[in-house]
């Protein structure tokens, strides 16, 4: 049995993995990171659009501050997120940007003077100032109230994932690529590592660490119709929802993007609406004003999502021998515009759609694209039931999306959470109680019970056909557990899940060729992908309300004294064909913003017996003029600094708030 | 199809070959597959994977011709297999593995293991001024323009194909290749690197660098992401043979 041992396990080399590790390698500890690609191309490098941060550098952007962009987030979120969590992020998001830049991101910049914008279907001049020349510029994103999405003109991630991946070459942290984590190796109480199998050889052998982190990314394959790249399925996921301890927190918290082609479903960017793009119907009519006369086109994702395919519902559709699509216009940004902002967009309708942007209107149809649920864990990044198991990025469920995401706040949570995660785990590794020595027998348990499973779905011949399991997983999903969910459809979807289940234990495969045998990875996957798929079917059955991305069209209204908790979803036993599902309440008394109306979206929703009074009391703290400022304000409210590790904490300075 | 003319019947033919299987040799296999609107060969290949031979090792990532994994030599032209739709392609298809990277089997190579050695040895990342960077206060300024200029070859997706489609590389393992000297010529753009010409000599001012091109260029025509490489590994061999003669 070959054993690898290190101090920190890193599951992932996406943006949240590889920070995290060049974290915990500066304080010392050595990192190694497993991916089942070269790590940069991770689907990190697919993020287009940018990434949050309140720098305030753009005019359209002055008078940002944190306190605004938390404010967006939770109303994003649904006031599902952990406020205090979503204030460390905003407090640490400015930090990312100015360490990503020093690292060499080649971030688009501010130009002083004047230039041509369009907004609302209008075109604009936009005067920038001249001390902000040269400065991170900022583009408008959905569900924001500032310009603050910081960008590389449409391909952020990629400018970030290189240069991340490249520092933690400089950094020597070893990438082990095309590995895959199939198992966590734990006692119960403490996780030490995981079973892996080499992706080339098909060897299977045992990594054993102090700390080990989950950053495996989202698991949009559990769908049909999805943005996601074909690596995300979720096993990330999966693996520690099979310790039966570590819980998924609200897994059935799934987002629609708007904008993905149709029918290839390759994502194109929020920023074409940020930078003034329009949603048209068949008729070529404006439509989402109609709906949404606030915030058009840039509501929330959840909510534009879910006014177009009521547009779509309502016959307004353009008819494809596809299905039906709507249509993006991004045609009044102009040549230039396109082809130096949205040169990625240009690409893909060029490439997939054959059609010329600048010209053109695009085929569009939401498609699923973010994972906001995830393994849970504390502010920390730890998980609360399995000590030594920590989690960052789409994996994790830290949580600051609660039920709708903003678009630009993954990107960031990836390498703000590797921040702040990195210092944790750092902290944990430093500890001397936290020592491992291998545990040769549990280590060789694991790694034979995997090896076991493998032989018999390698041995089985004439069994269920995983790529067919996969497909009509896929269907499922997408047909009964999509934008809007019934407790009918997700019956079906749940009960038609655990068969698939059933059958999923006697998948075969046609060859056992030793090396890669992709069909052997497919059968074993699909078995962990069922499970999941499950967990999010039936969270969304159970759950009786509608909550930013989970809608449910039988019970339509946002239920604050009911439903103002979290999902907690754990796999007790292999044999169980259902997850068992606790909740976390939130705690109103200590919310910074109590819920209430999003700003955009249903206005009707029941409240929590708590709200009134703590509204009161936060309008008593405000009204007594006792903080002489914001940051005193907000101190006042929900105190988070604390919870920050020592190097990140500190005020971010501004053009209108120099230090 | 859409037009209402019968699909063609595509033959792909394949280079298999599985170095993991003992007594295995490289070999063409042919599989036939009904054409279908809009079908790249990311499509084709899944379906021939899922419904005819599920040993077809291939790679793909983005699927949306962002990320670079799914080099490979169509019709002996080393290209991006997600974005090319077989309507571009004639009604046979051959397909094979890119070289110089190692075989992994079929028509996946480990271009990552070359990558990341590339990486290690001309250490492509910026080079900070001593002393940690406040991550509290402004960052530093840069103009728009020149952010713009290093983006332009910050586009690199580290592919391969500018490998495979140089001649230099064939011959010489330790050539850097295309992407190896763009990347230099990004970090020589950026002033957050504070290492001098004399330094990217050390790097590259040889034969397994910008003096081994021989420009023919076959880099700058496959290069999906359209770098300016040849402009760029031309001005950079003037900057290095200047410093050379320092
Ligand atoms: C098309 C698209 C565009 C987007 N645009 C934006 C945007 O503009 N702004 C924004 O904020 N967000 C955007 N997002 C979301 C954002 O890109 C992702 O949420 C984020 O990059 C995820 O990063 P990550 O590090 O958590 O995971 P990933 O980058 O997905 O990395 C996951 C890593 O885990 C590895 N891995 C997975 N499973 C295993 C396993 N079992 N064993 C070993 N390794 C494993 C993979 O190899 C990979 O290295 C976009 C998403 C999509 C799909």
């Amino acid at each position: 049995m070959k054993v690898v041992y290190t101090d920190v396990l890193v599951i992932g080399g996406g943006l949240a993995g590889l920070r995290l590790a060049v974290g915990a390698k500066r304080r010392g500890h050595d990192a190694i990171i497993l991916s089942l690609v070269p790590p940069k191309r991770s689907h990190s490098k697919a993020a287009q659009g940018g990434m949050q941060a309140s720098l305030g550098n753009v005019s359209k952007g002055q008078g940002d501050t944190e306190d605004v962009h938390f404010e967006d987030t939770v109303r994003g979120s649904d006031w599902g997120a952990d406020q205090e969590v979503v204030r460390m992020f905003v407090n640490t998001s400015p930090k990312a940007v100015r360490e990503l830049a020093a690292w060499g991101v080649p971030w688009s910049r501010v130009r002083k003077g004047d230039r041509q914008a369009v907004i609302n279907g209008q075109k604009v001049t936009l005067t920038e100032r001249d001390e902000a020349h040269g400065t991170v510029a900022q583009r408008d994103f959905g569900g924001t109230k500032k310009w603050r999405t910081c960008y590389v003109a449409d391909a952020t991630g990629h400018a970030m994932i290189t240069a991340v991946a490249d520092r933690a070459i400089a950094e020597s942290i070893p990438v082990h690529e095309r590995k895959e984590a199939l198992a966590l190796i734990h006692d119960g109480g403490r996780c030490l590592g995981a079973v892996v199998r080499d992706l080339v050889t098909g060897e299977v052998l045992a990594y054993v660490a102090k700390a080990t982190a989950i950053a495996t990314g989202g698991a949009g394959r559990l769908y049909r119709n999805t943005t996601n790249a074909v690596i995300c399925e979720g096993i990330g996921h999966a693996i520690a929802l099979e310790t039966g301890v570590a819980a998924l927190g609200n897994m059935e918290a799934v987002q629609f993007h708007p904008t993905a082609i149709f029918p290839a479903g390759i994502l194109v960017t929020e920023g074409c609406r940020g930078d003034g793009g329009l949603l048209k119907d068949a008729s070529g009519h404006r439509f989402m004003p109609d709906y949404e006369p606030e915030k058009k086109e840039l509501a929330s994702r959840d909510v534009v999502s879910r006014r177009m395919e009521e547009h779509i519902r309502k016959g307004n559709g353009v008819k494809s021998r596809f299905g039906e699509h709507l249509w993006l216009d991004i045609t009044l940004l102009g040549e230039k515009h396109i082809h130096q902002n949205l040169r990625e967009v240009w690409d893909i309708c060029h490439y997939f759609l054959g059609v010329d942007p600048v010209k053109d209107f695009i085929a569009v149809r939401p498609a699923q694209h973010y994972t906001m649920g995830g393994v849970r864990t504390k502010p920390t990044g730890e998980s609360p039931t399995l000590k030594g198991l920590f989690s960052a990025g789409e994996a994790a469920c830290w949580d600051m999306h609660g039920f709708n995401r903003l678009g630009g706040n993954s990107v960031a949570e990836t390498v703000v959470a590797g921040m702040i995660v990195g210092e944790f785990v750092a902290d944990f590794c430093d500890k001397p109680e936290n020592a491992v020595t291998v545990p040769v027998g549990l280590v060789q348990d694991f790694v034979e019970r995997e090896k076991a499973k493998l032989d018999a779905i390698a041995n089985r011949r004439g069994g269920e056909d995983p790529s067919v399991l996969k497909l009509e997983m896929q269907d499922l999903m997408s047909s009964q557990v999509g934008i809007f969910r019934t407790g009918e459809d997700l019956q079906k979807a749940v009960d038609g899940l655990q068969k698939l289940l059933a059958r999923a234990r006697n998948v075969g495969v046609r060859s056992a060729a030793p090396g890669p045998n992709p069909e052997l990875v497919t059968a074993y996957r699909v078995q962990r992908m069922i499970k999941l798929a499950l967990t999010i079917a039936y969270g969304a059955l159970t759950r009786t309300e509608s909550r930013g991305a989970h809608f449910r069209s039988d019970y339509p209204r946002r239920n604050d004294a009911e439903w103002l908790k979290r999902t907690l979803a754990t796999w007790k036993s292999d044999s169980d064909t259902l997850p068992t599902l606790d909740y976390e309440p939130l705690d109103v008394t200590r919310m910074e913003l109590p819920p209430g109306w999003r700003g955009y979206g249903a206005k009707d929703y029941i409240d929590h017996p708590d709200t009134p009074a703590r509204a009161a009391e936060i309008e008593a703290i405000k009204a007594s003029g006792k903080a002489p400022d914001r940051f005193a304000l907000q101190q006042a409210l929900m105190p988070f600094e604390h919870l920050l590790p020592e190097p990140l904490r500190g005020r971010n300075e501004r053009i209108d708030e120099p230090f | 199809m859409a037009d209402g003319t019968a699909p063609r019947k595509l033959i792909f033919k394949i280079l298999r070959y599985n170095p993991k299987v003992p007594g295995d040799r490289p070999r063409l296999q042919s599989y036939q597959l009904e054409e279908a609107d809009g079908m790249t060969l990311f499509i084709a290949l899944n379906e021939i994977r899922d419904k005819q031979d599920g040993s077809l090792a291939f790679d793909f990532v983005c699927r949306a011709g962002i990320c670079g994994s799914c080099a490979m030599m169509i019709d002996g032209r080393p290209g991006l297999a997600c974005r090319t739709l077989t309507k571009s392609l004639g009604a046979e298809i051959t397909l094979a593995p890119l070289p110089v990277f190692e075989l992994i089997a079929d028509l996946s190579v480990d271009t990552g293991k070359w990558m990341r050695g590339m990486s290690e040895r001309l250490e492509t990342w910026v080079h900070l001024k001593e002393g940690e960077v406040d991550l509290r206060r402004i960052e530093e300024r840069m103009d728009p323009d020149l952010a713009e200029e290093i983006f332009e070859l910050d586009r690199c997706i580290e592919c391969g194909c500018c490998v495979a489609g140089c001649g230099t590389a064939r011959m010489r393992e330790d050539f850097v290749g295309a992407v190896g000297l763009n990347k230099i010529a990004r970090f020589r753009l950026d002033p957050r690197d504070t290492r001098s010409d004399e330094d990217f000599y050390e790097l590259v001012g040889d034969d397994n660098g910008v003096f081994g091109c021989m420009s023919l260029l076959g880099c700058h025509d496959v290069c999906p992401k359209q770098l300016p490489l040849q402009t760029q590994i031309a001005f950079l061999r003037r900057k290095m043979v200047s410093q050379g003669m320092k």
